[in-house]
């Protein structure tokens, strides 16, 4: 019913936008990676894969890129850990109050993420919220100096910041389990807890795998929480890339990794595409 | 459930997540409270107890001009992202759903793709091309970032919105006689009112948070989360509570505004099934 002109009016004006300012912008990004600065630090538009070679070659890029990812894992497990058995109180036992609490776990979503990153600062710091009340109930003489200025207080800013993140798909996951499956399984003769593992939980599988890839790609690529409280063990990748951007004024080697970040990304989304996929039982 | 809930060991086992829960809410609202007491703290941002409660530092904040001009900064961003993401991203929903075109899966996967990529690869990206065409960096590169970004919320919404659509009225419109561009803005638009509006204020409340792309597309002129980045970075008074503070009234306005739309819609989707949406693909 609908015409080509039609189509064309509608498909167009996006393409040609998408084109221009994220196409072009990516393809840029990967050529800016193949460049070099001279020493009149300019940029050398001759093409060669030294940045890469470098990449590989000195230990800070590759050490901080695995504990970028160490980091972003540590987030992934911690999330679902607090979002899964979340997310299943709430399809499971909460009843009536389902919706409220639902609202109830989104509404720190819209907290700017700066706000509640710095909101952890002043809890963790050494004259902070915590040590002050530790040492006002007498439990610790002197402020825990490792609270702030560690992965530590990254970790725990991040999995404060992407929990919410890792439990809506899975409890959208759990919503859309036909209740009468489990009625079968208990009017069977299963435990619960045989229910829950053998019939709810392989159920929710994309679920958790959607969950865990938002938690673990949005952490892995975060600078902020890292500059504000990560101090120099807390340094992970896209604060190596944001240094070569700025002060080191090297955008090619920037460019590389950023490069290899957005490979990385979209490879995890192709994984876990088809993960959901095989699990997905509709 | 209740068959389950009167079963003997499940009910421990409630128990046990009933806690679980309440902890889990206890770490997502500790920061935002602690936020909000010590915005009312004469003595600084930490120190237990808080004492010497006062409005001292919302009185300073509303004395500052350079915060107030950013937030008028942010304004601007935000509307003009939002006017560009739904010129765009509305089209590209029509596009996905109704027309087939080379290179569709692509477009589609780099129209959602900004939705999960960490901001600094969007924001570095584009501040290459904005490099490399002379563009120089204001608050105009910063609103292609964010309405460029942003597509992707406007085409989800109005995605979601278009599958439920009844296609019958469109068609009847063009027997009648009206055309395409009459159709569009009489039957399609009207139909898509409730998306359309849905997907303007989370637009709109995202792009005044905004600030990992920000933060590489910034010229002189501040963004709200820039200018708070900016004093973070110089050492920390509740000032900055008392901003964040109003911030989280406003967006707690603009919620409890976007639910009760989506309650007089019938629709069930909302944020989360947004989020699931863009994860798994769709829309397909």
């Amino acid at each position: 019913m609908f015409s080509r002109a039609y189509k064309a009016a509608v498909t167009l004006p996006p393409l040609i936008w998408v084109t221009a300012f994220l196409l072009m912008p990516y393809l840029l990004m990967f050529c800016y990676s193949f460049w070099s600065v001279s020493a009149a630090q300019t940029i050398e538009h001759s093409w060669n894969l030294s940045n890469y070679g470098q990449l590989l070659r000195v230990d800070v890029y590759w050490q901080t890129l695995l504990r970028s990812m160490w980091i972003a894992a540590r987030v992934t497990i911690f999330s679902l850990l607090l979002g899964y058995p979340l997310a299943y109180f709430l399809s499971f036992y909460a009843g009536r109050k389902k919706d409220l609490l639902y609202q109830l776990v989104i509404i720190p979503l819209w907290v700017s993420y700066l706000v509640r990153a710095y909101a952890w600062k002043t809890i963790l710091g050494s004259d902070g919220v915590l040590n002050t009340l530790l040492q006002y109930v007498r439990l610790t003489k002197h402020p825990l100096e490792f609270l702030l200025y560690s992965p530590f207080a990254v970790v725990l800013t991040l999995t404060h910041i992407y929990t919410p993140f890792a439990f809506l798909p899975i409890y959208a996951a759990l919503e859309h389990i036909p209740r009468n499956l489990v009625e079968a399984s208990h009017d069977l003769g299963a435990t619960p807890g045989q229910t829950f593992w053998k019939v709810i939980f392989p159920l929710s599988i994309p679920g958790v795998v959607a969950g865990a890839t938002f938690a673990f790609v949005l952490s892995l690529g975060d600078f902020l929480a890292p500059l504000l409280l990560g101090g120099p063990s807390g340094i992970m990748i896209s604060n190596i890339v944001v240094s070569l951007f700025g002060a080191a004024y090297n955008w090619p080697l920037g460019a590389a990794i950023s490069f290899c970040m957005l490979l990385l990304v979209v490879s995890l989304l192709f994984f876990s595409e088809r993960l959901e996929k095989k699990w997905s039982f509709s | 459930m209740e068959l389950l809930v009167s079963d003997a060991q499940f009910d421990s086992g409630s128990r046990w997540l009933l806690f679980h829960a309440v902890a889990v809410f206890a770490f997502l609202y500790l920061p935002i409270a602690v936020l909000i007491l010590y915005s009312f703290n004469g003595e600084g941002v930490g120190g237990f107890p808080p004492h010497h409660l006062t409005l001292d530092w919302y009185r300073l904040l509303f004395a500052d001009a350079p915060i107030w001009d950013s937030v008028l900064n942010s304004l601007q961003v935000a509307f003009a992202a939002m006017v560009i993401s739904l010129t765009f991203g509305v089209p590209a929903a029509l596009a996905l759903e109704r027309a087939q075109f080379p290179g569709k899966a692509l477009f589609r996967r780099l129209v959602l793709l900004p939705l999960i990529l960490p901001g600094i690869i969007t924001g570095l990206s584009l501040l290459m091309l904005f490099n490399v065409t002379g563009t120089e960096l204001s608050l105009m590169t910063i609103i292609l970032g964010h309405g460029t970004a942003l597509i992707s919320v406007a085409t989800t919404e109005v995605f979601a919105g278009l599958q439920k659509l009844d296609r019958a009225q469109e068609e009847a419109s063009l027997d009648l006689g009206a055309n395409y561009w009459q159709t569009f803005w009489r039957i399609t638009v009207p139909n898509l009112k409730l998306p359309i509006i849905g997907a303007a204020l989370l637009i709109f409340t995202l792009s005044m948070d905004e600030i990992a792309v920000s933060f590489f597309l910034i010229g002189r002129d501040n963004t709200l989360p820039l200018e708070i980045w900016g004093r973070l970075r110089r050492g920390i008074t509740p000032e900055i509570n008392a901003v964040s503070t109003i911030i989280f009234l406003f967006s707690l306005i603009a919620i409890v505004f976007w639910y009760r739309l989506r309650m007089r819609s019938e629709r069930t989707t909302d944020a989360g099934a947004e989020i699931v949406a863009v994860v798994e693909g769709d829309p397909a």
